[in-house]
């Protein structure tokens, strides 16, 4: 019985042990943040290595997913005679919620993955210590670029995605099926907001890359400096923060739409 | 060199997202709609105005002419007063009539206007009082249940 207790206070101390942590963590890459705005070149290659390589994997889902929205929309909407208001349902699908999360998504299995690997070999390899050694903080040099490259890098890719997905849905209900093309357009732009739907979902994507960066860069910086060690952490990179995004998308989604 | 090649690419990459932004705030959003153009404020009074909302369009003979700015209650009448900004290239005579109508069996309300035959036109600030509210289904449904019993009660009175 006291065993049963003792195992689960051992449990909550750790839990809170490593929530404390990664606050800290969080509170340091803040810290050295500016500090790495000033040596940009750093952020421009990160912006690289994260953004552009994302591009091509990132460009294709939204081409993907504009297309079978597309076509569902349009099969459920000719029912009620509605196909023109395909292109209106589309662009806030993807501008409002599937753009910053499907990227976000994409996003934690294609630069997350990377960036945990990374700088786990780099632990493991030793060569964060040797830095430490020279009298360079690690976190400035080598982390914080790549949080502010992944913060950066995000809202991008999301814009790209979504833009792209509309294209997708114009191809599939202009050009294949023939839905009006005015219509398509004009229901869209009389009915999207800029401020409220685009702008928020920029701001979603933004705090979206925010979560994925730091997750990544966390479980990396943590990881046992074995070959499973960093096995483990970039799995869970994946796994938390796909779920840090999903269960953001919901409080952001709660406060940003709530009122009509 | 290699730095600069990078430079180059990830310009383009920035580059690319400010193409998607103005796409999707021109193209795909109501950014284009928002004109420089002046306008002039009018307001109405509606006995009810249904589900009419603020930045509705306010359209004449079916062209969009303005949008609703404000809906607020006056509080002695207690009539709707929805304010209007119409461009200033449209005028209208003075004895214009205002109706809340929907667009389509389901759409959205939006304000009508029909012009009147005044030669004087439409000042900034000028209230139309001549208003037709919005339908409500469900006085309209209550008005024909009402109709149907004065019928039945008529006819069943006539018979015996």
């Amino acid at each position: 019985m006291t065993a049963a207790i003792a195992h689960l206070g051992r449990f909550t101390l750790q839990v809170l042990r490593s929530l404390g942590h990664a606050a800290f963590f969080f509170i340091d890459l803040l810290r050295f943040s500016p500090a790495a705005l000033r040596r940009f070149g750093l952020v421009v290659a990160q912006v690289h290595a994260i953004g552009n390589r994302s591009l091509i994997i990132i460009a294709a889902s939204g081409l993907a997913v504009g297309f079978v929205l597309a076509l569902q929309m349009y099969y459920a909407l000719v029912t009620y005679g509605a196909a023109e208001s395909l292109g209106l349902i589309v662009n806030l699908a993807l501008v409002r919620e599937l753009g910053p999360v499907v990227t976000a998504l994409l996003f934690a299995g294609r630069a997350g993955t990377s960036l945990t690997a990374e700088i786990g070999l780099m632990k493991a390899g030793e060569q964060l210590a040797a830095m430490e050694l020279m009298a360079i903080d690690p976190r400035a040099r080598v982390l914080a670029p790549r949080f502010l490259a992944g913060i950066v890098s995000m809202p991008i890719l999301a814009l790209i995605f979504s833009a792209v997905g509309i294209l997708g849905a114009y191809v599939v209900a202009v050009l294949l099926i023939g839905v009006d093309a005015g219509n398509f357009w004009s229901i869209m732009q009389d009915r999207v907001d800029v401020w409220r739907d685009l702008g928020n979902g920029i701001v979603k994507s933004a705090v979206f890359g925010l979560i994925c960066t730091f997750v990544a860069l966390y479980q990396g910086y943590e990881t046992q400096a074995t070959p499973e060690g960093v096995a483990h952490a970039t799995t869970r990179t994946v796994v938390i923060a796909s779920l840090g995004v999903l269960g953001m998308d919901f409080i952001l989604t709660a406060l940003m739409f709530s009122t009509p | 060199m290699k730095t600069r090649n990078t430079e180059i690419l990830v310009g383009t990459f920035v580059l690319l997202g400010f193409v998607a932004l103005f796409f999707l705030a021109l193209k795909a959003a109501n950014l284009g709609n928002f004109s420089t153009e002046p306008t002039y404020a009018i307001s109405a009074r509606f006995d009810n105005i249904g589900g009419l909302k603020a930045r509705a369009p306010v359209r004449s003979a079916g062209v969009t002419v303005g949008r609703v700015t404000a809906i607020t209650l006056d509080p002695k009448t207690y009539q709707g007063v929805v304010s209007m900004d119409i461009r200033n290239g449209f005028q209208f005579p003075k004895d214009s009539s205002a109706k809340i109508l929907t667009a389509g069996l389901l759409g959205d309300q939006y304000v009508g206007l029909e012009p009147g035959a005044a030669e004087a036109n439409l000042a900034a600030g000028a209230t139309i009082t001549q208003t037709q509210s919005a339908l409500v289904l469900e006085n309209l449904i209550g008005q024909m249940l009402f109709n149907m019993a004065a019928d039945a009660g008529s006819t069943g009175g006539a018979k015996p």
